[in-house]
């Protein structure tokens, strides 16, 4: 199992600075909200479908500041999977285009209103497209990463999916090509592993100890690591994309993570209550050691949470897409 | 003249020197072999890849994501089929995302029978391809078109699958390629891989020209006045002798190379159609939710009071394979002899 790092039993001191405490758990407060609010949402019939990563913000928050946000390969690219609105949100991202997505209004930023919520896609900052199959991206993931190795900068891509997810060849073909001999490739491939696919269990889907001891058989770098601690996740992310970075050479991680409302929509979408909440235990930690106040932490969830609730009747007034725009973005067009 | 898979090479050499072509790759695509089929030899940015289909195609879309102009190749058109998934993301990028991503992406592949490659090297992808939306796709059937569709497929900013005839790659061309050398022998000095140790071996290009053949547009190969023959790839051929041979029974075919499935030329075939009254489709993918099946359709809708004779397909038949054995090859796939036959009885055909 993963251990902690940098921390003893007592946790005299938190091993991160006072602000960035502070910043992390403020992202990780404003991807909850907003992904509670997405599940409302649905729940009041605005939006035919909710998929979305309650529970990984501990790991996901510190992935998005870490990243170098930019377009092109000097930067780094994400090929995310739809469990990333943290990681969003730690890069800077709006939540109310989040929302537009999940009521499929004409002003999803996203997609226009033809994709689930979830699926983020901004080229601007190397977000690439999420799309509904689970392996995908990792697929495509050494592409990119062949791109930033040849320009000789030090952006890296990173490519994120869970660990039912590495049933799929594509997580194979990710290994294979991002690790041959002497053409080795800057991607820190990630697996968080919540312990679930769909409906069955991680015991159920696949036998191996650790997902990532499968990197070892490629000469890789490889850690499972607790994805549910964000100060551990901080950590250990910036260590490996170090790593990444400087020597152009993959590194997988596994983290292990929570999944605190089910699959989808499709599972109903409610709170599951026997899983870590990544969330409580940070705040526990930051009251302890007078970061924060319960008080400032609920005023703080308050204001989140009322800022999106009027988000999101601004949004159920925004209008669908006309039935017209079927046919625009088939192609793209040469400016 | 140059053959196909030499067409094809210049146009990507061409393409890598002034199209911005980065990456031109697959299994065996790189030295020493420059491709099964001999078209990838010389050219500097070809690479040999792992023997996976789906890296292969997932490296295309992350190269063009980056700003890369990849060239990617599947051996033989049989062996793409564990990628659909993923060509399906390519084509539905742009769309999916409301316009925010382009995918400037070419996929090569050898399609069709011709060289007795029995059930894993025979195999039709058109019917396939075009029901992937998202892409265009051509399909050369003429060293010159080769070259001319390769240049347009490198200058295009959405995926393009390119696919290739595997019997007609070896065949000379009646046009000469703008640039290419009037001695054949010396083409193939230049820019043919010598056989045994190449590892010194660079080729020596001939001056090419940018020489593009747009994509969307067909040609009338052989003008007619009764009866249209619309054909693309390895039947494209056999298509323009059958009209040539009957035209001595007083049979007057005009036959259309296609050149591009999607975004096809209506107008053309329209056009003929309308002058000639009787249409014939030919190509040779299983004829069960064929390609050619679609363009009957058009057909009757758009031109039922033109006709003078139900639209006809000839197509492959809708069996699990392609056979070893020469007689089931040929008894599986269109040959001269049927589509000469087709087209005589579709000419004799009254109301």
């Amino acid at each position: 199992m993963p251990k902690p790092r940098l921390l003893n039993r007592e946790e005299e001191s938190l091993p991160l600075e006072r602000e960035l405490l502070v910043r992390m758990h403020d992202l990780m407060v404003k991807a909850r909200v907003l992904e509670e609010r997405l599940i409302q949402m649905y729940k009041q019939g605005h939006g035919y479908f909710w998929i979305g990563g309650p529970g990984e913000e501990a790991f996901n928050v510190p992935l998005g500041l870490l990243m170098k946000k930019g377009q092109g390969p000097a930067y780094d690219y994400l090929h995310a999977h739809y469990r990333q609105s943290a990681t969003m949100m730690a890069l800077g991202e709006e939540p109310i285009g989040a929302m537009r997505q999940m009521k499929n209004v004409v002003t999803d930023p996203y997609s226009g209103g033809r994709n689930f919520a979830g699926h983020f896609s901004k080229r601007e900052w190397n977000i690439a497209p999420v799309s509904s199959p689970i392996e995908v991206q990792y697929a495509m993931a050494p592409g990119t990463a062949l791109m930033q190795k040849r320009h000789g900068g030090d952006g890296i891509t990173i490519v994120t999916g869970g660990d039912a997810g590495t049933a799929e060849g594509d997580f194979a073909s990710c290994l294979v090509w991002s690790s041959r001999k002497g053409n080795e490739l800057p991607v820190l491939i990630i697996v968080t592993n919540n312990k679930w696919g769909i409906s069955t269990s991680a015991e159920g889907q696949h036998g191996e100890t650790n997902v990532a001891d499968r990197g070892k058989a490629f000469n890789m770098r490889t850690k499972t690591i607790d994805g549910n601690d964000p100060i551990n996740a901080y950590l250990e992310l910036q260590e490996a994309m170090e790593y990444v970075r400087k020597e152009r050479k993959p590194f997988l991680m596994e983290a292990v993570v929570s999944r605190l409302y089910g699959h989808s929509s499709a599972s109903g979408a409610n709170m599951v209550g026997n899983e870590q909440d990544c969330l409580t235990t940070f705040e526990q930690r930051l009251e302890k050691h007078g970061i924060l106040t319960r008080k400032e932490m609920d005023d703080l969830r308050n204001r989140y949470s009322e800022d999106m609730a009027a988000m999101a009747r601004q949004v159920i007034q925004e209008p669908m897409p006309g039935p017209e725009t079927i046919w625009n973005h088939i192609y793209a067009e040469r400016k | 003249m140059a053959n196909m898979a030499q067409a094809v090479r210049m146009a990507l050499h061409y393409a890598e020197e002034h199209l911005g072509v980065t990456d031109i790759f697959g299994e065996d695509v790189g030295p020493p072999l420059g491709g099964v089929f001999t078209a990838t030899q010389g050219l500097k940015t070809a690479w040999n890849t792992p023997l996976d289909e789906r890296g292969i195609i997932g490296m295309a879309i992350g190269l063009a994501m980056a700003g890369g102009k990849p060239v990617a190749e599947i051996q033989f058109a049989d062996y793409i089929f564990n990628t659909i998934d993923l060509l399906k993301v390519a084509g539905n990028t742009c769309w999916a995302t409301n316009g925010d991503w382009n995918l400037p992406m070419v996929v090569k592949t050898p399609v069709g029978s011709g060289i007795r490659g029995s059930i894993y090297h025979s195999h039709s992808f058109d019917a396939m391809a075009t029901h992937i939306p998202g892409w265009k796709i051509v399909i050369p059937s003429n060293p010159l078109d080769a070259y001319g569709l390769m240049i347009s497929a490198c200058q295009e900013i959405n995926p393009v699958m390119y696919l290739e005839p595997k019997a007609l790659l070896r065949i000379k061309g009646e046009e000469r390629i703008p640039g290419e050398p009037d001695n054949d022998k010396l083409l193939s000095k230049m820019i043919d891989a010598p056989l045994g140790d190449r590892s010194q071996w660079k080729p020596q290009w001939p001056e090419l020209e940018a020489y593009a053949v747009p994509i969307g547009k067909g040609k009338v190969v052989r003008a007619g006045s009764q009866v249209t023959v619309v054909s693309y790839g390895r039947t494209l051929p056999l298509c323009k002798k059958a009209a040539d041979d009957l035209a001595a029974e007083g049979v007057d075919a005009e036959v259309i190379d296609m050149r591009t499935l999607w975004p096809y030329d209506w107008e053309l075939i329209k056009g003929s159609v309308e002058k000639t009254g009787r249409v014939l489709y030919v190509n040779e993918d299983t004829e069960v939710t064929n390609f050619g099946e679609h363009l009957v359709r058009r057909t009757v809708e758009e031109l039922f009071y033109k006709l003078m004779a139900p639209p006809r397909l000839l197509a492959g038949k809708f069996i699990p394979g392609i056979g070893l054995a020469d007689a089931l090859e040929m008894a599986s796939v269109p040959q001269q002899g049927d589509i000469t036959a087709a087209i005589r009885t579709l000419a004799g055909e009254q109301p």
